[in-house]
């Protein structure tokens, strides 16, 4: 038995070392494969001389700032060469643990390389871009947020699009009726909560397969939505229901005068403000402090955490229904802060890309953030696709955060970590 | 499940079913439809205003209000499903070929209706059999669909005992392929099935709003829509209008007798349902479980892209965006609920489908939204998942054996 075991532990190590060096490779290959693609499809395609003018200044801003010229050509083949050079040095030595990070930034800069041939010959307003990004990010981030709560304590969520729903429901009535936006966002949050509580009690204590309880939620959760929503929400008789009113902007003094910054970050109704403040909150909670801990533990190996005399279902309970206030909050975000009145499914998959945003982010909030941007991103740009100077489809631009999800399911840029009990309901002995 | 015996293999396919049947407890499958039912009309009475005003009369006004309500409400429901026994009576008597189809209509629709569900149900049924949760049904059936209707409309000059089958087998393969994809992603690098499937559906809506747009538009439409199918590749009609019912039912009734051959009659099904029941045993047993993943994956996906395909050839005769209407979705708590068995599947199938086309005429005569099958749907799927629910309400005595409706493998495969 003994010997086993060392040869499992030897044959692990030798095989995790084997696994680095492959991922080493990889990467590498991808930040080459990034530079050639620049270089032969959209240096290879851009009229010699032409310029990319970027506008500095979306819509409504404060602040002036001077277009971007620049010659195409150069700056595309500038940022290949950096690639090239990135991409040389992680075949050869590797950043190590650096990794990611360099990935993200190679993104930034292929994503700009495209932009940049895209707009080749005409301009584009890149701060409006940009602008429409960090909104489009906020249900994406909020509601792989929501995942990450009940996940990290291994409750698997794939009702978030439900909950979200919910809270955006109940959040609608409560709030025309009280007159209070308020009082609209408190209710769709423990609207949310409810609906992590049925999730909880279904996955926690009958301990039905958990996919299963969220396919309920999320049933549950549209046919309620919408029955009421077409009983009374759309009847002219009940509109009164159907008036919650939207948060206004809110435009951070000295901060939002930054040039090009300060109207893309900082001019914005509370909850681009709530998310990136929650993101750092939920870093800081998950991975400073005792709740924390106890939280990832119970997700990791329950057994063991309950042997420390941590209550495992006490834990999971508390964390699937944060996680459903959260979705409950993101929903609220659809009609306080996005269009002022509830539509029947008018969350249209938003929660599943928070799902996939989540694993994109490896199931840390800075990184879930990250997604939800890199997917917001695609989603301005599809929006606009049409103005661009190429022909592009504005359904394959939506395709991307997809795609791309199943690449990194796929473990092509390397294995994520995923909580060793998620999706393991916990059976005391 | 228990392990096979032997002489279990020469069982037919209605003692299996009958076995797995009443293992599960008919009480609690009975109790389970008629809770959410009773809920289901609580929910219309209390979204009812008169309700309320009866209430103001007098409790027992207000009581009786509430439960005329309910009444009417799924009385209107069943009607619009079976057909009105009045009208279907007069129309008999009065001879009128067309009143005579008219007044049955409701209950053919229903079975129109029930068709899609049957492959869609096999599809999901199929994969739970593998321990492989396919949500993906409802964008298999949009590349079942797209394929279908291209070999509709693309290939001409073939006589309709030719095309019908190419362009059903079109579908089918549409639907194998965006199976194919999660199943070998599952096979090779445990990618969660629940994920991939869900991130294809959505892929599969962006494509065919493309398709629908770009290459295979009518270009005589404002409008994206795929041009009308041959006649040849209709799936032919058994009645005059306004009756759409079509032979589709038959083709997904033959399917499921051959969904349960393969499950339950051959070797290669029950080395599938191996992998489903243990993953591990049956790789010591020399199963390859990566092909056979990847097999019903496949398989999954041909099902449900036979809907697709169905709905097209048989109602539709074109493609139009948006058209599929969560059928896919359904068809995981229609699955569980014919616990994963092609009869169950057929006849949870008739139940939701009869629902769905009582449900439309309810809207219009009673003013009640069709979301309200929804609601019915989440809570027999919650009550049917959680039987411990059922025996607190009803004070049933829990049975000795495991009641998982389903084994699933390992969040991370």
């Amino acid at each position: 038995m003994t010997i086993s075991i060392d040869t499992t532990h030897a044959a692990t190590s030798k095989g995790m070392r084997a696994r680095e060096r492959r991922r080493r490779l990889i990467m590498g290959g991808i930040f080459l494969g990034a530079a050639l693609f620049i270089w032969f499809v959209f240096v290879a395609n851009i009229t010699p001389g032409a310029v990319t003018r970027f506008l500095m200044n979306p819509g409504g801003a404060s602040t002036e700032t001077a277009d971007w010229v620049f010659s195409s050509g150069f700056a595309l083949n500038a940022i290949a060469g950096v690639l090239a050079l990135l991409g040389v040095f992680q075949v050869v030595r590797g950043f190590g643990k650096l990794t990611n990070g360099i990935l993200a930034a190679v993104a930034i800069l292929f994503l700009f390389g495209f932009l940049t041939w895209a707009t080749s010959g005409g301009q584009t307003n890149l701060a409006g871009l940009l602008r429409v990004m960090v909104v489009r990010a906020v249900p994406l981030t909020l509601g792989a947020l929501s995942g990450i709560l009940c996940e990290r304590s291994g409750v698997v969520n794939i009702g978030i699009e439900g909950m979200m729903l919910t809270g955006a429901f109940v959040s609608t009535v409560f709030a025309s009726l009280s007159d209070n936006l308020w009082i609209g966002m408190l209710s769709g949050i423990i609207a949310g909560g409810v609906m992590g509580l049925i999730h909880a009690v279904l996955s926690i204590k009958y301990k039905i397969n958990q996919i299963i309880s969220g396919t309920v939620i999320n049933i549950f959760a549209t046919g309620i939505t919408s029955y009421l929503s077409s009983k009374f929400l759309q009847k002219t008789a009940y509109q009164f229901l159907n008036e919650p009113g939207m948060f206004p902007q809110v435009e951070i003094p000295i901060l939002s005068k930054i040039p090009f910054i300060g109207p893309i970050l900082f001019h914005h109704n509370i909850y681009v403000y709530a998310m990136i403040i929650l993101v750092f909150f939920l870093t800081f909670m998950l991975f400073k402090t005792r709740w924390g801990l106890r939280v990832r533990a119970v997700g990791e190996h329950p057994k063991a955490a309950d042997t420390l005399g941590i209550n495992v279902f006490k834990t999971r309970y508390m964390a699937v229904i944060l996680g459903g206030m959260m979705a409950g909050f993101a929903g609220t975000y659809f009609t306080l802060g996005s269009s002022g009145r509830f539509d029947e499914v008018m969350t249209a998959g938003r929660g599943f890309i928070g799902l996939a945003a989540m694993i994109f982010g490896n199931y840390n909030p800075i990184g879930s953030m990250g997604a939800g941007l890199l997917f917001g991103f695609f989603d301005s740009l599809s929006v606009k696709a049409s103005l661009l100077q190429v022909p592009l489809p504005s359904e394959f631009l939506g395709m991307v955060p997809y795609l791309a999800t199943i690449i990194v399911l796929a473990g092509v840029v390397g294995k994520g970590h995923i909580p060793a009990a998620d999706g393991e309901p916990y059976e005391k002995e | 499940m228990s392990p096979e015996k032997p002489q279990e293999l020469k069982k037919n396919g209605l003692a299996i079913f009958w076995e797995e049947f009443s293992r599960s407890n008919f009480t609690v499958i009975f109790l389970a439809i008629f809770t959410g039912i009773f809920l289901g009309g609580v929910l219309v009475a209390a979204t009812t205003p008169e309700v309320y005003d009866a209430f103001k009369v007098s409790f027992f006004s207000g009581i009786g209000k509430a439960f005329t309500t309910a009444i009417n409400t799924y009385g209107a429901l069943i009607t619009g499903a079976i057909g009105n026994p009045q009208k279907i009576q007069a129309a008999f008597a009065s001879g009128d070929a067309l009143l005579i189809r008219r007044a049955i209509n409701p209950f053919f629709e229903s079975l129109v209706q029930t068709t899609p569900y049957i492959f869609a149900g096999l599809s999901v049924a199929l994969g739970f059999r593998v321990g492989l949760f396919n949500i993906g049904a409802e964008g298999q059936i949009y590349i079942g669909a797209l394929t279908g209707v291209w070999a509709g409309y693309a290939i001409p000059g073939l006589p309709p005992i030719i095309h019908i089958p190419v362009a059903m087998l079109c579908g089918a393969l549409g639907g194998a392929l965006w199976g194919f994809v999660p199943g070998l992603l599952k096979a090779k690098t445990g990618a969660h099935e629940v994920i991939t499937t869900i991130m294809m559906n959505y892929i599969a809506f962006r494509l065919s709003d493309w398709l629908l747009k770009g290459p295979m538009a009518d270009p005589n439409e404002v409008t994206p829509k795929t041009p009308w199918i041959l006649p040849s590749a209709e799936l032919p009609q058994l009645f005059e209008a306004p009756i759409r019912f079509h032979i589709g039912f038959f083709i997904a009734l033959l399917v499921a007798f051959l969904v349960y051959l393969l499950l339950f009659k051959t070797t290669w099904g029950m080395e599938l349902r191996m992998v489903g029941s243990n993953t591990n045993a049956a790789q010591y047993a020399g199963i390859n479980v990566t092909s056979r993943t990847v097999i019903a994956m496949v398989l999954a996906g041909g099902l449900a892209g036979l809907a697709g395909a169905n709905e097209v050839l048989g109602i539709n005769h074109r493609l139009i965006p948006a058209f599929s209407s969560g059928y896919g979705f359904d068809s995981i708590a229609l699955a569980l609920l014919g616990k994963s068995h092609p009869l169950g599947v057929v006849l949870s199938a008739l139940l939701f489908g009869f629902l769905r086309n009582g449900a439309r005429s309810m809207q219009l005569t009673v003013g009640v939204p069709t979301d309200i099958v929804s609601i019915l749907q989440a809570l027999i799927l919650a009550f049917i998942a959680a039987p411990a629910i059922i025996r607190t309400i009803y004070r049933l005595k829990t049975p000795n054996q495991n009641e998982d409706i389903v084994s699933l493998r390992s969040w991370k495969g």
